[in-house]
């Protein structure tokens, strides 16, 4: 505020050292926008170029060579990682979409507060904290399986797509409810029958970016659900091999094949994650539009 | 008859009304049980570790799983400086790109560039890792980490030998800072949006350039939340478990070198997911983790209660 009142006092004061001033706060700051979309660029071009050319059929059909060995693929871990995301998306989606029509249609402020509160303090927890409570809850003293690691990526998504429904709620208009309620309709066929499916499209999108988020995550399966036989298993019982898993393993060791294959799976990884990302955010932006607002 | 029949189907309605709503708020419910349990199961399964060595546990420097004495000085202390020179880096990196995106750049650069931004915050941090260890390591240690020490040798911070392979506390650190700057980002970026135009606009009438404005308007009005969505930087940094293991060369050690090796709490518990063969060896790592939560859950705390205070929906990447 100080330079505020300085400048006030005349304006036309140090006028060309103030310009100066302004152009160097500006290029600072879209050097800095700059060197996020290099730094952006440099990863996903080093995943690209180095992985594509680890790619071939066998890389998604066979399982791993033994060490040492040339050729083979990862398929258990594909298979492993849809399983597993797929098991946690089904666990996670319905508890967190209830909750959020708690939260936006039930709730008085306090306890919607509350709860948000917390959602997000769940969401802040570092994952592999997450792993370690699975691992307390439901490993320690029995085995590592799908189920546990499943169950630590729904902890993971579980904030996400709860806070990404409750916004969505709250962007459907009160009117539409209003017109619901005022025809005699019950509240909960209004909000099954109106105001769920005015959100749809904003809950698939939050649904899609924690499911992105989930297939990347390495940290909550490492105690959960990390130590797989190498055979291509979709059977939640037994621990299950996942893509996360397989690169964080195969960056560790000393093979340089090894290292080619992470490349490989950190492409597919990637691809799938940046594509999803950036067509549920296309999506979000669009059932905004289309809900009249606009920010 | 017609009026029987509204009556009764008024009745389902208010059972159904009912069991709806009972059913959301266990829904709901369970979001705060979840948050209990997870910090109960943590807290419980540190217990043996802590009856053995209580809070000298955070003090003691032993990590030895042959003797079982256990300690997590040396991982507080990685964590600490790693997470301080990320955020020190990220930081003013993050406002200045959130400045860009809101009040410098037009609007079609602004929405390119933001969505760059939150691509940047979906890379997996295995992935980062994986880059880390094999890209940048390996140019850190050919290229700046000769240049840092030949200049800046006289300083602490750039004194020892390179790492040949480029894994250390210098790639962790700029692994993390390149992980919490969305978060930074994304959050000032709501932040600015939510001043009033009306103030930027007065400030503007006076004269003022561009600068001025954001010092001495946008900044002033945002500042709690800037604070905030630092700490929510500093939580992400301080849990990053998989990429730092990756990085960050995974020894004991405390030192202020750069150059040289170290380990985190949450990298430690990563590294160590497969060799834990003791009870107290597992209610140590347990341990290690239940440091992590509390120091997270109250930093999330803190900066959450004041990112409350400024009115705007939440729809970047977190």
């Amino acid at each position: 505020m100080a330079t505020g009142a300085a400048v006030l006092a005349d304006p036309t004061a140090n006028l060309g050292r103030r310009k100066v001033r302004n152009h160097i706060f500006q290029a600072v700051a879209t050097v800095a926008a700059g060197a996020a979309a290099v730094v952006l660029a440099v990863v996903v071009i080093s995943v690209l170029h180095r992985g594509i050319s680890a790619l071939s059929i066998d890389f998604f059909t066979k399982t791993p060579a033994p060490f040492g060995a040339t050729g083979g693929g990862i398929a258990d871990a594909f298979v492993g990682s849809a399983v597993l995301v797929g098991l946690a998306t089904a666990m996670a989606v319905p508890v967190s979409v209830l909750g959020a029509i708690y939260v936006s249609e039930f709730a008085r402020k306090s306890v919607a507060e509350t709860v948000r509160l917390a959602l997000d303090v769940i969401n802040g927890i570092p994952s592999i904290v997450i792993g370690i409570f699975v691992f307390e809850l439901l490993v320690l003293g029995h085995y590592q399986s799908g189920w546990a690691g499943a169950i630590a990526l729904a902890v993971v998504m579980v904030p996400l797509i709860s806070r990404s429904t409750q916004e969505v709620l709250r962007l459907v208009p009160v009117a539409l409810r209003e017109s619901g309620l005022a025809l005699g309709v019950s509240r909960w066929r209004v909000t099954l029958g109106v105001v769920l499916p005015a959100s749809f499209g904003g809950i698939m999108t939050g649904t899609t970016l924690a499911v992105a988020r989930a297939a990347g995550e390495t940290a909550p399966l490492l105690f959960t659900c990390s130590l797989a036989t190498g055979i291509v298993r979709a059977n939640p019982h037994f621990p299950l091999q996942s893509v996360p898993i397989a690169i964080f393993s195969l960056s560790e060791s000393p093979d340089p094949a090894d290292h080619a294959r992470a490349w490989g799976a950190a492409f597919v990884l990637i691809a799938f994650v940046l594509v999803v990302s950036i067509l549920s955010r296309l999506a979000l932006a669009r059932s905004r539009r289309k809900l009249g607002l606009r920010r | 008859m017609t009026e029987r029949f509204a009556r009764r189907r008024s009745l389902s309605d208010r059972l159904a009304d009912r069991s709806f709503r009972l059913l959301t708020l266990a829904a709901a419910l369970f979001f705060v049980v979840l948050l209990g349990a997870i910090v109960w199961k943590v807290l419980a399964g540190a217990r043996l570790a802590f009856d053995r060595f209580g809070f000298g546990f955070v003090t003691s420097r032993a990590w030895d799983p042959v003797t079982n004495h256990f300690g997590a000085l040396d991982f507080v202390f990685g964590t600490v400086y790693t997470t301080a020179l990320a955020i020190l880096l990220a930081a003013p990196v993050s406002i200045a790109i959130a400045l860009f995106l809101t009040k410098i750049a037009p609007r079609w650069l602004a929405t390119v560039a933001a969505t760059l931004v939150e691509m940047l915050a979906a890379i997996p941090s295995v992935v980062l890792g994986l880059w880390g260890i094999l890209v940048l390591g390996p140019f850190l240690a050919d290229h700046l980490d000769p240049f840092l020490r030949r200049t800046l040798g006289f300083l602490p911070f750039f004194r020892g030998d390179v790492p040949s392979a480029g894994t250390g506390l210098l790639t962790a650190v700029i692994v993390l800072a390149i992980m919490a700057t969305p978060i930074i980002a994304s959050v000032s970026r709501e932040l600015f949006l939510t001043v009033p135009h009306e103030l930027e606009d007065g400030a503007y009438a006076l004269g003022l350039t561009r600068w001025e404005v954001i010092r001495g308007v946008v900044i002033p009005a945002t500042r709690s939340g800037l604070v905030a969505a630092v700490i929510l930087g500093v939580g992400r940094a301080l849990g990053e478990a998989i990429a730092v293991t990756q990085v960050i060369g995974g020894q004991t050690g405390i030192h202020l070198s750069l150059f040289g090796a170290g380990d985190t709490l949450a990298s430690r518990i990563a590294a160590q997911y497969q060799g834990a063969a003791s009870r107290i060896h597992v209610s140590s790592l347990v341990y290690l983790a239940a440091v992590l939560l509390v120091i997270t859950v109250f930093a999330n705390l803190i900066a959450q209660l004041i990112v409350r205070r400024f009115e705007f929906q939440r729809t970047g990447a977190d």
